[in-house]
């Protein structure tokens, strides 16, 4: 939007051209701030690529492609990185399952329906969810989910994707339900006001008029969410094994790319060996998979962004 | 005739409205049933760390030390330690993820160049906390020299949560509707007057929001200070940031050596000895208790903040 | 204004950096295994309290190869390992000029487990090990029979270490002959109480842990006698460790220190006391000591200026410690 003064007035208006000079130089600023997180990626590609140059000098593409068991700590190293491909994704599928639906569903319920003091007491509880720390949630995961559920689906091991997913899917309920909210409540009051002069009850109010006027931001939220389970490492690490299994089962164990890499860079391996790049490798998978779907998301917020 | 369709249409209306307002009751009930399993969850996660943890739930467990007696073994370097990272991390990110986003929400016109950098954004959500350890091990440590400090460990924990922050406080700018920026502009602000005087201020709720989930996940993440060379026994303090002579104010605690909460806590999970599984819990739930101070503190800044819109 | 405080805060905040004091009292730099770690511990924490808080301690756990990668580029004065120093972090040392003792300073045993319900094992050869453990048993050696006719025709449920540890190389290297060769299809974990649990709770289990888990839950777990060299099954306990005679699942573990920080007398006294005074202490954190006369010699290798390692750079199994204090040491 240009900035428009009535130019006959241009001159005369004290002030203006200090004003308009230090504009430009907050203007710069700021975006010296944004480009920060481009230099972060930047930096991170950067060390990742680095890293796994020996490693591809050692492995073909091919074989890191396509082959389907990951071993690369064993005497007969396989490099298949399939099997870490499909734990991150069943376990961020189930956590999906969960987090999606209780998400938003609690957002328009906050949002539309609770009083305004049941809103401030139960909005920040939920934030806490988000706070309990991973490694926390890990073993919760471990010690009381997998028991749980173990009653439910005898045979069940002890190590398995679903627990794992439930409980990361209860952790990023906050992001979806908080972000999503703060996008609802953003929709202008005089929006619903129509859609109740119109007999509309709170439920289709929500659904039809405020939902669809929110679903830019409830849609990066639930980008944001995705995210944060797909990059999710202690809980997975902790709860669902260390084996890597090319499974679509998620009452499996398997191992996510985000557990192998934290698994090697404490373990003992020495830094230099290729059982050790590899993690390097297969950080370079998962953000190429963070970012295909982040670019998706993001042509979709574009369409679907309202203005009001 | 046209009274006896009215006279119809009216009675049809009442009825779907009567039916459609049982969709509605039955959304309040499911809707706060999902909401108070939610909290079940917390709620039993807490419990039991606080049942579990309860024989070492006391003031010496605060001023202790880390030792290898589990009796006396105490998180005072830990709790210590993470609250200044947390402030650090505070410090950095705040400045840096407003500006960041103001500008993209502001400033930034529609181009490829601005899609870069928001795609950039929402990607760095999704990077696991372990490589933002790696590259903060192989920038701040060994390139910028900075060595395995509190200063460090808040620099790393920042790029973490940058992008929370970013999403979250966009969120909260787009939320001004626009008339209000309209109305300032008509007054003659320059854009930055606009966004500084009419739009940050309202928008203060939802910044406020994003600082606290992502401190609230800065606070519990392990793995990338393990990696940044976060200790698991140091059994003395970093220097005090209060020092008795002027300036009264010492920010040589940002040089100093450290450990955290969680990775004490990690530590004494992994123990053999069952008498730290104690240790741990108790751990876990004052960490849990220190989260939710800070983000009180936050959530009644944002209280405040939020009772004043009224569009 | 909110943005010009946040600028000065900014600003001070730099030049509070500038201008800090440099930490300057004594600190001693500790990193490496996480195995190691709390007999590390014990042992600072004592040596603190004995010099009054005047030297520091300070103990990290990025792992023995995290830890030797920082030790071998100067930035800790101590590593603690629990395997030996490998070739490429030999060249790693050797290009940065650092030089370094190797210590012996406990035993890890690995334990062999099954339930308390498991009733047929009461003994276990290397090689019955080694059918169940290598690669080949992969999906075809599932059940306890195949094994050993005599045991029943159940389900074996397999439980082992993470495939990054030195525990993993240690007992793959020991029972089928080659580091890291195993079959992928047991439930390993880098946490070893959740081990315990897996074992404990199933009676057709079977995995082994390292000795200081097993000894805490001995009333949950059943140790399995390993038959030795000599053909006697030999259970773990700390003293068929120290003689010699469980084996070859005992290994030792090291810290390894560097020359330049041998120079400083805060660093020397550390390790003395580590090897004197700090030997109870392994004890009581339920790790295995050596012999004494293992601590003495390693003692007078420190003194005398025996830098180097003995294994030149490849693990080895069985190896008992004098035997290893006795060679030839190589940098």
């Amino acid at each position: 939007m240009n900035q428009s003064t009535p130019i006959s007035m241009a001159g005369s208006v004290p002030g203006l051209a200090y004003r308009k000079l230090r504009d430009r130089v907050i203007e710069s600023l700021l975006l010296g701030a944004a480009l920060v997180a481009v230099f972060t990626t930047l930096a991170i590609v950067f060390v990742l690529v680095r890293e796994s140059l020996p490693f591809f000098e050692h492995v073909s593409l091919r074989d890191f492609l396509t082959d389907t068991m990951w071993t690369p700590l064993f005497a007969d190293a396989r490099y298949g990185i399939l099997p870490l491909v499909a734990g991150t994704m069943v376990t961020t599928l189930v956590a999906l399952s969960v987090a999606i639906p209780c998400g938003t569903l609690i957002a328009i319920y906050l949002s539309e329906f609770a009083p305004h003091r049941l809103r401030e007491v139960i909005k920040p509880a939920l934030e806490l969810l988000g706070a309990v720390p991973t490694v926390v949630y890990g073993y919760f995961a471990l010690m009381m989910v997998t028991p749980f559920l173990q009653k439910l689906i005898p045979g069940l091991p002890g190590f398995n994707m679903l627990s794992a997913g439930l409980v990361i899917g209860i952790m990023i309920i906050p992001y979806v339900a908080s972000v999503s909210e703060d996008a609802m409540r953003a929709v202008p009051n005089y929006m619903r006001e129509g859609s109740y002069a119109m007999g509309a009850t709170r439920f289709q109010t929500a659904t039809r008029v405020v939902v669809p006027g929110a679903l830019s931001g409830i849609a990066a939220a639930y980008i944001l969410g995705i995210s944060r389970a797909v990059g999710e490492t202690m809980v997975v690490a902790v709860a669902a094994g260390l084996q890597p299994n090319l499974t679509w089962n998620p009452t499996e164990p398997a191992a996510t790319i985000t557990a192998f890499i934290v698994q090697v860079s404490l373990g003992d391996l020495p830094h230099d060996s290729i059982g050790y790049q590899s993690i390097f490798a297969a950080g370079l998978v998962l953000m190429l998979m963070t970012l295909v779907f982040n670019i998706a998301g993001f042509t979709l917020t574009r369409r679907f962004r309202q203005a009001y | 005739m046209g009274a006896v369709t009215a006279q119809a249409s009216i009675e049809q209306i009442r009825a779907d409205v009567s039916r459609r307002k049982i969709f509605d009751k039955l959304f309040v009930v499911v809707g706060m049933l999902v909401m108070f399993s939610a909290l079940l969850v917390l709620a039993v996660l807490f419990i039991d760390l606080v049942q579990k943890g309860a024989p070492r739930l006391n003031l010496e467990f605060l001023t202790q030390f880390p030792s290898r007696k589990p009796e006396r073994a105490g998180i005072l370097s830990a709790w210590v330690g993470t609250s200044l990272i947390m402030l650090t991390t505070a410090a950095i990110t705040m400045p840096i993820g407003v500006a960041a986003a103001i500008y993209l929400e502001e400033y930034a016109p529609k181009n490829w160049f601005t899609a870069i950098i928001e795609i950039n954004v929402t990607n760095l959500a999704g990077v696991p906390s372990i490589i933002y350890g790696l590259l903060a091990l192989g920038l701040f440590v060994y390139q910028f020299n900075l060595g395995q400090t509190i200063l460090t460990a808040g620099l790393t924990l920042s790029l973490l949560i940058l992008p929370i922050v970013i999403v979250a406080t966009r969120e909260s700018l787009r939320a001004v509707p626009r008339p209000i920026r309209e109305a300032a502009y008509a007054l003659g602000a320059t854009r930055w007057e606009v966004t500084a005087h009419h739009v940050l201020p309202y928008s203060m709720g939802g910044i406020l929001t994003g600082m606290i989930i992502g401190l609230s996940r800065a606070i519990g993440e392990t793995a990338p200070l393990i990696t940044i060379g976060a200790l698991s026994f140091i059994a003395f303090l970093p220097q005090s940031p209060i020092t008795a002579e002027f300036p009264f104010l010492s920010f040589a605690w940002l040089k100093d050596a450290f450990t955290a909460m969680p990775i004490q806590m990690f530590n004494w999970v992994s123990r053999p000895d069952p008498e730290f599984q104690v240790n741990a819990a108790a751990a876990g739930a004052i960490l849990l208790g220190m989260t939710l101070l800070m983000n009180g503190i936050a959530i009644w800044l944002r209280y405040r903040y939020r009772k004043r819109i009224n569009w | 204004m909110k943005y010009t405080t946040l600028v000065s805060a900014a600003t001070l905040v730099f030049a509070g950096l500038a201008f800090g004091p440099q930490a300057d009292a004594q600190v001693i730099k500790i990193d490496g295994s996480s195995t190691v770690f709390p007999i590390t511990e014990a042992v600072a924490e004592e040596f603190q309290i004995e010099k009054r808080g005047k030297i520091r301690v300070t103990v990290g756990i990025s792992g023995t190869g995290g830890g030797f990668k920082k030790f071998c580029r100067g930035e800790i004065d101590i590593q603690d390992a629990s395997r030996p120093i490998l070739t490429a972090e030999m060249e790693a040392c050797r290009a940065a000029g650092i030089k370094y003792y190797e210590l012996p300073i406990a035993y890890d045993a690995l334990t062999v487990a099954v339930s308390p319900k498991n009733t047929w094992v009461n003994q276990i050869t290397v090689d019955e090990l080694k059918k169940i453990w290598e690669p080949a048993a992969q999906g075809k050696i599932t059940r306890w029979n195949q094994v050993n006719p005599k045991w029943p025709n159940e389900e074996i449920v397999l439980f082992g270490a993470g495939s990054d540890s030195g525990t993993f190389d240690y007992f793959t290297e020991a029972v089928v002959g080659k580091a890291k060769a195993s079959r992928g299809d047991f439930t390993g974990s880098e946490d070893d109480n959740v081990l315990v649990q897996g074992i404990a709770n199933n009676k057709n289990a079977l995995g082994y842990l390292p000795y200081a888990y097993y000894e805490p839950n001995a009333s949950r777990l059943k140790a399995v006698p390993v038959v030795n060299k000599a053909g006697k099954a030999v259970g773990p306990s700390l003293d068929n460790v120290i003689n010699g005679s469980y084996e070859p699942l005992s290994r030792p573990i090291f810290i390894y220190i560097s020359e330049k920080a041998a120079q400083k007398p805060e660093v020397r006294e550390f390790v003395q006391y580590y090897l004197t005074k700090g030997v109870p202490l392994i004890e009581e954190v339920k790790y295995v000591p050596l012999p004494k006369q293992a601590y003495d010699l390693a003692a007078k290798h420190f003194k005398e200026g025996k830098l180097g390692t003995g294994f030149g750079g490849v693990p080895e199994v069985g190896l008992k410690v004098e035997e290893l204090l006795a060679r030839e040491a190589k940098l």
